[in-house]
């Protein structure tokens, strides 16, 4: 029922994880896997069967009822569903607030910010308040605030779920660049089959409330994967396969 | 390709920087005529508002009115001819005027101090906001006359007296503004400030009051046109000390001065206004950068 700090090279692992609410709703059942660093694994599965809490329990914002978590959680990155910018920061300032709450000085965290930014793609936006950003450019500096940390761990929830398809897809290219450079365990949750075998070394699919996982899929592509691999035969069948075990799981 | 070449090629760039602000792509000389057509439905409104209000003056003035019955209501320009352009009168509106501002002040500085200290309280703890909000809530409802006496009794009938009445009035605004701000940061934002476990001290100074300050500056702006109203009412009932607004628009109804009883009331009027938009000025000041302010129409 505790977050262990762990020193094996599992970065994150669930081990028989359970969780019911106080209002008896049984979200999670004897949910177990672990993510290496190196590793990039995204969950799919039908709504409300617990995804989203699967990463609180993970970041320590929810405590689960059954099972033990083993994660490093001092530097542990999460990107949310919205990009949750303050508004009255500029971007510069939005990035550096994860290093500047965790005591890091002012020149060293401008410095993080910066090469954040940079890495996103941000470059000349720094001056910029988040009113005037697109969606697309808001989950950039979202998840250049996370790296500015460079977490062992990285907690994505649904991040481009809001964006449309082009950006989504172009989002989904850079986390991967990303991904190669930094060489962080990836927890990835989304809907989107395609954005789940584009970006992942593995693919969990999970069955409705109570969420169990159900299908394991390892996905065979080389990185860097070019945007031309979704038009692929082999992508194709696997995502054809991964979902009509998501079909499976909805009933 | 590394994102930043990408970026710089433009293969990643359009569809994601498309939606930065579009105003800076207008060109200048569209600019200064939609500029000017705004200022036109800006201004143009209230004039024309203004001119038909001044019309209504003087016919009831001259049309409902006849010459016995003339002081209940003055024509314009003789309110302008004996309330504002005979110096006499008019220094003396503007005396009291300074005299009721000071209070103004002083009571909406302190109700500023008291209402931050127990919104902030209030938003530490359920319990907290449980016990005092009620009470707040009272205090807005009791009708000001009824406790002029008790007022009166402990604090006298000068200066002291009317800041109390001014505190009274302006504190219900603060203390639910301020409180309704800080309890308006997103779920979201609380989560990434947990995550990274910031202190309570850390959480309210960097996320839950510069959340709270479009909500903040409604509440300042609303108290302190309620801070002037106090002050007026408050040397109207006590009428000892300084010589307010309040204490002149007394002396000048009970002689059935109506020149100067209206020059005075514009004036009140006037002040409440102008305390109005300069709080809206530094609103727009601390935080129209970030925040989209709704425009007051004034």
């Amino acid at each position: 029922m505790t977050a262990t700090t762990t020193t094996t090279t599992k970065a994150l692992s669930f081990d028989g994880i359970g969780m019911t609410f106080p209002d008896g709703t049984e979200a999670l059942r004897d949910v177990s896997f672990s993510v290496d660093r190196g590793e990039f694994v995204t969950v799919v599965g039908p709504s409300g069967c617990g995804k989203s809490t699967l990463l609180k329990i993970a970041s320590g914002l929810l405590e689960n009822t059954e099972g033990q978590v083993s994660v490093d959680r001092e530097r542990i990155g999460y990107v949310f569903q919205d990009a949750t910018l303050l508004h009255w920061r500029t971007i510069q300032r939005n990035v550096e607030l994860f290093a500047e709450l965790h005591g890091i000085g002012k020149e060293e965290r401008r410095d993080l910010a910066k090469k954040a930014i940079d890495m996103v793609g941000l470059s000349g936006f720094e001056n910029h308040y988040p009113k005037s950003l697109s969606g697309g450019m808001k989950m950039r500096a979202s998840l250049a605030r996370t790296l500015t940390l460079q977490p062992p761990v990285f907690l994505f929830d649904e991040p481009f779920g809001a964006v449309d398809e082009i950006t989504r897809e172009h989002l989904n290219e850079e986390t991967q660049r990303l991904f190669q450079r930094e060489g962080f365990a990836g927890l990835f949750i989304t809907h989107s089959i395609s954005e789940a075998v584009f970006m992942s070394t593995r693919v969990l699919v999970m069955s409705a409330r109570p969420g169990r996982i159900v299908a394991e899929f390892e996905v065979p592509f080389e990185y860097p994967r070019k945007p031309g691999l979704r038009f692929d035969a082999a992508f194709a069948e696997l995502s054809g396969q991964v979902s009509a075990e998501l079909r499976g799981a909805h009933s | 390709m590394t994102t930043q070449q990408a970026a710089e090629t433009g293969a990643i760039e359009s569809p994601l920087v498309g939606g930065a602000d579009p105003s800076t792509m207008n060109a200048g000389s569209i600019r200064l005529k939609s500029r000017r057509r705004l200022a036109a439905e800006t201004i143009l409104p209230p004039m024309v508002m203004g001119g038909i209000f001044i019309s209504f003056w003087y016919l009831i003035s001259y049309g409902v009115l006849d010459e016995r019955r003339r002081f209940l209501l003055r024509p314009p320009h003789q309110v302008l001819k004996v309330g504002f352009l005979d110096w006499d009168n008019f220094s003396e509106i503007l005396d009291g005027l300074v005299s009721s501002t000071k209070v103004a002040m002083i009571g909406l500085g302190i109700s500023i101090m008291i209402g931050f200290f127990l919104a902030t309280l209030m938003s530490q703890a359920k319990v907290v906001e449980r016990a005092i909000f009620p009470f707040m809530v009272t205090l807005q409802a009791i009708p000001i006359l009824a406790i002029v006496p008790l007022i009166s009794f402990w604090w006298g009938t000068g200066q002291r007296s009317r800041v109390v009445v001014c505190i009274i009035i302006s504190l219900f605004p603060i203390i639910v503004n301020t409180l309704f701000g800080l309890q308006s940061a997103e779920r979201g934002m609380h989560d990434l400030f947990t995550l990274h476990q910031a202190s309570r001290v850390t959480r309210l100074r960097k996320l839950m009051f510069p959340a709270a300050l479009p909500a903040i500056f409604a509440g300042l702006r609303i108290s302190a046109g309620l801070s002037v109203i106090g002050a007026i009412v408050g040397d109207f009932f006590f009428g000892l000390g300084d010589v307010g607004i309040g204490q002149l628009l007394r002396k000048y109804a009970n002689n059935l001065w109506g020149e100067q009883l209206l020059a005075a009331v514009i004036m009140s009027s006037a002040l409440g206004v102008t305390v109005f938009l300069i709080f809206g000025w530094i609103q727009n000041a601390a935080i129209g950068k970030w925040h989209d302010t709704s425009d007051s129409g004034i």
